[in-house]
C-alpha cells in the first residue's frame, strides 16, 4: 500500500539538503530522507557513517549547518527534544531514558503529570497507559518498577511513551540490538500495527535480515553522504552490503578450516546457582566452539565462570590436561585465558584512558622493570599490533573513547593477543560493528584459529554462528541443550528449536 | 583530522597543568596589591647606614644610634655600631628605647659637650620628634636606612610562610589525589591528622624521657604515629574492597572513630611540652627552607614519579576510569585500593606529627577541617571526583592557589568572613571549569 501511497500521498517528513559539522569533522552532507505514513524506512550504514547524527538532528540534539525539516508539508525548525515532540517525532535510543525506580506509568508520564491542583491525578494516568498497552498488544506489568522488566518490556514502554506524546514519526535505533528472537519477532508485529495506523517508523539496525522482514525502503548513508534509498524489493543482501561499504564483499563469514587438534580447554560440570548447570564441554586446538542461545541461557554467565570474573560453585577447568585453579580474572589471565567482553564500553576498555594504556594494562608485567613501566616497549609492542590488526588510530594517546566500535574491539584484542592468550572467548564479538570491520574480525578469529588457539565465540547472531564455528554448543535456562557438530548443514531453524529448550 | 586534542607537548602541558597559570596570575595580582615602601632593619640596612654615615660626614664623626627595645633593632644597632667602630666614627651613645630615652641620651651626649654629626635611626626612630628640641640637630643630620617600594607578598619571609602552611596540606593530598583518581574519597584525613599528633606525642612524652628524648625515640614516635593512621587506612580499604561498602561512608565512620580515638587518649587535652629535638622536624630549616617544605618536595617527586612512570600509578587511573574493566583486564583491584588507602592514612598521619612538631604539642582538635581543605586543593588542582584523571602536581599547584589566596587576602586586609567567600567561589569555579572541559571533550 505505501508503495502506491507514496507517489500522490504528502510526505510525513522530508528532510532536505542536511549538512551538519562539527569541529574537525563534516558529519553529514547533503542527507535527503523521505518518509512516508505508514512506512517503515530502514537507515542504513556502517558505524561513524553519520546515522546517529542524523538521528540526532530529527531530535532536536544537533542543530544542523544547512537543510530543511517538513512535517506533513510544512517547514518546521527542531531547536529542542521538546520542539522535535511537538513536531510530533519520538526517537527510542539504544539507551532508554527511564528512571528504573519509577513504574511504567509513571515514567509514560514523567515531565508531562496529569495533575489537579498539582497532584498526581494516578488513576487517570495508569488507565491511560493500560489503554496504551492495549494499543500495542502486548501486556507490561505496569505497576512495577521499569528497572524490573526486562529489556524487551523497557523498550515496550518507551514506545508506549512516544505514543502517548501523540507522535507520527518513530525513531528506533537499533531496537533489536538487545532483544531475543522472539522478542525480535514481537517487536516487529507491534510496528506493523504502528504502521496500519498510519505512523512513520525510521528503523536503524545492523541486522541485515530484519530490514527485509519490516522495511519498505532503505536509505543508505556513507560517511555522511546519502548513497541512495532503494525500496526493498530491488534489493539484495550482497548490494545492501556494497552500498554500506563501498565495495564488494564475496563472502559475508569468510570462514576457513583448518585441521583441529587435541582438546585444549575442557570445562567439566561447570555449575554457578540457577545461571549456569552441569556444564561441560571442550573446545580443540584451532577449532572455533560457536556458543548460542537466547538472552539469559547463561552464554555470557558461563564464559565469566571461566574467566574467573564470577566465583564458580562448583566444576573444574583444565588446559592442556592442566587443571587450573582459577579465582578471578588475573588468574585466568595468568593462565591464558581472556575474555572479550560483550560489552566493551562498561567491560573492555577504560574510555578516558589511551589506547596504548588500554593496551598495555593486563601486560604491564610484562613491560615493567621493579614497577617501572618503560613506555618505549609498550608502544613498541602495540605498533606492531596496530600494523598487523589494521587499528585505525591517528596516535597512541588517543583516548579509547574517540575509537569507532570496531577499533576498540581490536584494540581489546591486542591487548589480550600481546598476553599470549591461548583460550579466547569473544563475548557477541560483531555486535554494534559495522560491516566491513566485521569482515576483519572473522579473519582475525581465522588466524587465530589456525595458529591453534582455542577459541569460543558467543553469539546471538545465528548466521554469524553458521558462518563462523566448527561447532556448536546451545544452551537452555543455564544447561548445554544441544551441540551441533557440523555448522555446514544445520540451519537457523534447527538452533533455534534448540534454544528454545 | 586535526582534533584539539592537547597531543602536542605544550598542548598536554596545558591541559595537564594549566592552573599553574591561575597560581602565576594571582601571585602578580597579590604583588600589585600588596606593592608598599619598604624599610630594610637587621644587619645589611645596619652596614648600610654605617656607610653612609662615613661618607658623609667622613671617619671621626660623632654618631648617636636610635633603635627600639625589639630583637631586630638590637641586630641593627650593633651592626652600626660594629661597622662604625671598624671605619673610625666614634659612638657617642646607642639608645634602644622610647623617645623619652633617646632625648635623655642626647642630652646627657650634649651636656658632656661632645658633638652630634649623625644621628643613626630607621624608618620608625626617625620620625619621632624629639629631635627638634636640640639645637644644632637638623633633620639632615638623621640617617636611615635607603627604602624601596616592593611587594609584601613577594617579601622571602612571606613565600616562605606561604610555603611551610601549605606543606601540611599538600603532603596529606597526595593520598587524597590518589584516592580521589580511583574515584573514592577519604574523609578520615582530618582526624588521623589530630590521632597521629596525639600518638606521638604520648609516645615520646610517656616512653621517651620527656624532654630529654633521644632521636631513636623520636624517630620512633614518627613511625608510630603515621603508622598507627597507616593501619586506619588500611582497615578503611579493606572494608571498601572486602564488603564493596561506599568510601564515603567508610571513612566517614572511620572519621568519628579516629577522632573519638585520639580524645580517648588524650583524656581531650593537649599533650604539650615536648621535646626540643622533636621541633626539628616542623619547625627546622635546611638550606634556608623550613623542613616541611623539603618533605612536601621530596613526597611530591616522588609521588610524580609513581604516578606517572610506575605501573602502580597506571592501576589507579584505569580503576578509577572504570573499576569493571580494570578487574577484566587483570589489575588487582583489591590489592590496589587497599594500598591506596594506607598510603592515604600514613601520610595524613605524618602531617600530623609534623604539625605536632611544628605546634610543640599534640593535641586532639588538630586537623579539623583539614579533609575539606585537602580535597579542595585537589579539585582546585584539576582532579576529577568521578575518578579517573588527575594529575599530582595539579594537586600542589592546587594547593598553592588556595594558600596563595588566603595569603593574599589576609595581607589586603580582606574581612574573615568575605575571605570564606571568596574560598567557596574559588572551589565553585574549580569545580565548574572541569565541568565544563569534560563536557567539551
Amino acid at each position: 500500500m505505501t508503495q502506491a501511497a507514496a507517489g500522490r500521498e504528502t510526505p510525513l517528513l522530508q528532510m532536505q539538503g542536511i549538512d551538519k559539522s562539527f569541529p574537525g569533522v563534516h558529519a553529514l552532507r547533503g542527507i535527503d530522507l523521505t518518509l512516508m505514513p505508514g512506512e517503515v524506512l530502514a537507515l542504513l550504514g556502517e558505524n561513524g557513517a553519520g546515522k546517529s547524527t542524523l538521528i540526532k538532528v530529527l531530535g532536536g540534539a544537533h542543530q544542523p549547518d544547512r537543510g530543511s525539516i517538513e512535517i506533513e508539508g510544512e517547514v518546521v525548525s527542531i531547536h529542542s527534544p521538546a520542539d522535535a515532540i511537538r513536531a510530533g517525532i519520538g526517537i527510542i535510543y539504544q539507551e532508554f531514558n527511564l528512571v528504573p525506580a519509577l513504574s511504567a506509568w509513571e515514567n509514560i508520564f514523567l515531565g508531562r503529570e496529569r495533575t489537579t491542583a498539582g497532584f498526581i491525578r494516578r488513576r487517570d494516568e495508569r488507565r491511560r497507559a493500560q489503554e496504551l498497552f492495549d494499543r500495542i498488544g502486548v501486556r507490561v506489568p505496569i505497576d512495577a518498577p521499569c528497572g524490573s522488566l526486562s529489556v524487551a518490556q523497557q523498550q515496550i514502554v518507551e514506545i508506549a511513551k512516544a505514543l502517548s506524546q501523540e507522535v507520527r514519526i518513530i525513531v528506533m535505533d537499533e531496537p533489536s540490538a538487545t532483544l531475543t528472537p522472539a522478542e525480535v519477532t514481537c517487536l516487529f508485529d507491534i510496528i506493523r500495527d504502528l504502521r496500519a495506523q498510519g505512523i512513520g517508523v525510521i528503523y536503524i539496525s545492523h541486522r541485515l535480515d530484519e530490514i527485509f522482514q519490516i522495511a519498505n525502503r532503505v536509505s543508505v548513508i556513507r560517511d555522511g553522504e546519502p548513497v541512495g534509498t532503494v525500496p526493498i524489493e530491488e534489493l539484495t543482501r550482497e548490494r545492501m552490503i556494497e552500498m554500506m561499504v563501498g565495495r564488494k564483499i564475496e563472502n559475508e563469514f569468510p570462514k576457513h578450516r583448518h585441521p583441529i587438534g587435541d582438546t585444549r580447554l575442557q570445562v567439566t560440570d561447570l555449575g554457578r546457582g540457577q545461571a549456569v548447570r552441569q556444564l561441560s564441554f571442550e573446545v580443540r586446538r584451532g577449532e572455533v566452539l560457536g556458543v548460542t542461545g537466547l538472552v539469559g541461557s547463561g552464554r555470557t554467565e558461563a564464559a565469566r565462570l571461566i574467566f574467573g570474573a564470577d566465583q564458580a560453585d562448583t566444576g573444574t577447568i583444565t588446559l592442556d590436561g592442566v587443571p587450573l585453579r582459577i579465582r578471578n580474572p588475573r588468574d585466568a589471565i595468568g593462565s591464558g585465558i581472556c575474555l572479550l567482553t560483550e560489552d566493551r564500553k562498561s567491560q573492555g576498555l577504560i574510555l578516558g584512558m589511551s589506547v596504548r594504556e588500554n593496551f598495555g594494562l593486563p601486560n604491564l608485567p610484562e613491560f615493567t622493570v621493579a614497577g617501572f613501566i618503560r613506555e618505549e616497549e609498550e608502544a613498541q609492542a602495540f605498533t606492531s599490533h596496530v600494523d598487523a590488526l589494521s587499528i585505525k588510530i591517528p596516535h597512541q594517546e588517543q583516548a579509547a573513547r574517540n575509537l569507532s566500535g570496531g577499533n576498540q574491539q581490536k584494540v581489546v584484542l591486542a591487548k589480550w593477543l600481546q598476553r599470549n592468550a591461548e583460550v579466547i572467548i569473544f563475548d557477541e564479538p560483531t555486535r554494534g560493528i559495522d560491516v566491513g570491520t566485521k569482515y576483519d574480525i572473522y579473519l582475525l578469529i581465522n588466524d587465530l584459529a589456525k595458529a591453534g588457539k582455542a577459541i569460543i565465540m558467543i553469539s546471538s547472531e545465528l548466521p554469524e554462528i553458521l558462518g563462523m564455528s566448527d561447532r556448536i554448543l546451545v544452551m537452555h535456562e543455564g544447561r548445554k541443550v544441544g551441540m551441533v557438530d557440523d555448522p555446514a548443514t544445520a540451519t537457523q531453524t534447527q538452533l533455534m528449536d534448540l534454544a528454545v529448550g | 583530522m586535526e582534533m584539539k586534542d592537547g597531543h602536542s607537548p605544550f598542548g598536554r602541558f596545558f591541559r595537564d597543568y594549566g592552573m599553574i597559570f591561575v597560581l602565576l596570575l594571582l601571585c602578580v595580582l597579590f604583588s600589585l596589591l600588596t606593592l608598599a615602601e619598604q624599610h630594610p632593619t637587621g644587619v645589611d640596612a645596619g652596614r648600610q647606614v654605617a656607610d653612609q654615615i662615613v661618607n658623609q660626614e667622613g671617619s671621626g664623626a660623632g654618631v648617636v644610634i636610635v633603635t627600639r627595645d625589639t630583637v631586630e633593632d638590637h641586630a641593627f644597632a650593633e651592626a652600626i655600631q660594629a661597622e662604625l667602630s671598624e671605619r673610625g666614627a666614634i659612638v657617642r651613645a646607642s639608645v634602644s628605647g622610647s623617645p623619652a630615652d633617646a632625648r635623655r641620651v642626647i642630652s646627657e651626649v650634649l651636656a658632656r659637650g661632645e658633638s652630634i654629626e649623625a644621628i643613626a635611626a630607621n624608618d620608625v626612630t626617625s620620625r619621632w620628634t624629639i629631635y627638634e628640641q636640640f639645637e644644632g640637630l637638623s633633620r639632615e643630620q638623621i640617617v636611615t636606612p635607603q627604602s624601596h617600594t616592593w611587594p609584601n607578598f613577594l617579601k622571602m619571609s612571606n613565600l616562605l610562610g606561604v610555603a611551610n602552611q601549605t606543606a601540611i596540606y599538600a603532603i596529606i593530598a597526595i593520598g587524597m589525589t590518589m584516592v580521589i583518581i580511583t574515584a573514592g574519597i577519604d574523609l578520615s584525613v582530618g582526624s588521623l591528622v589530630a590521632l597521629a599528633s596525639v600518638a606521638g606525642a604520648l609516645l615520646i612524652r610517656d616512653f621517651g624521657g620527656g624532654a630529654e628524648a633521644s632521636t631513636g625515640m623520636m624517630l620512633l614516635g614518627i613511625l608510630a604515629g603515621s603508622g598507627l593512621c597507616a593501619l586506619a587506612g588500611a582497615f578503611t580499604g579493606a572494608m571498601i574492597t572486602t564488603f564493596r561498602l561506599p568510601a564515603f561512608i567508610v571513612t566517614l565512620a572511620m572519621m568519628l572513630m579516629a577522632s573519638g580515638l585520639a580524645f580517648r587518649l588524650s583524656n581531650g587535652a593537649s599533650i604539650p611540652q615536648l621535646p626540643p629535638s622533636f621541633f626539628l622536624i616542623g619547625g627546622g630549616k635546611m638550606l634556608g627552607l623550613p623542613n616541611p617544605v623539603w618533605l612536601m618536595i621530596v613526597l611530591y617527586a616522588v609521588a610524580h614519579i609513581v604516578m606517572t612512570r610506575m605501573s602502580f600509578g597506571r592501576y589507579l587511573y584505569a580503576i578509577g576510569g572504570n573499576e569493571e574493566a580494570a578487574r577484566l583486564s587483570g589489575v588487582p583491584v583489591k590489592r590496589i585500593l587497599l594500598i591506596v588507602y594506607t598510603i592515604s592514612g600514613a601520610l595524613a598521619g605524618l602531617g600530623g606529627i609534623v604539625l605536632a612538631s611544628k605546634l610543640q604539642a599534640g593535641d586532639p582538635k588538630f586537623g579539623l577541617m583539614y579533609e575539606l581543605e585537602v580535597i579542595a586543593a585537589v579539585v582546585v588542582g584539576g582532579t576529577s571526583l568521578l575518578g579517573g584523571s588527575g594529575k599530582i602536581l595539579g594537586t600542589l599547584i592546587g594547593a598553592f592557589i588556595i594558600a596563595v589566596i588566603k595569603n593574599g587576602m589576609n595581607l589586603t586586609a580582606v574581612d574573615p568572613f568575605n575571605q570564606k567567600i571568596v574560598l567557596g567561589a574559588v572551589l565553585l569555579t574549580a569545580v565548574l571549569i572541569d565541568t565544563l572541559k569534560r563536557r567539551r571533550a
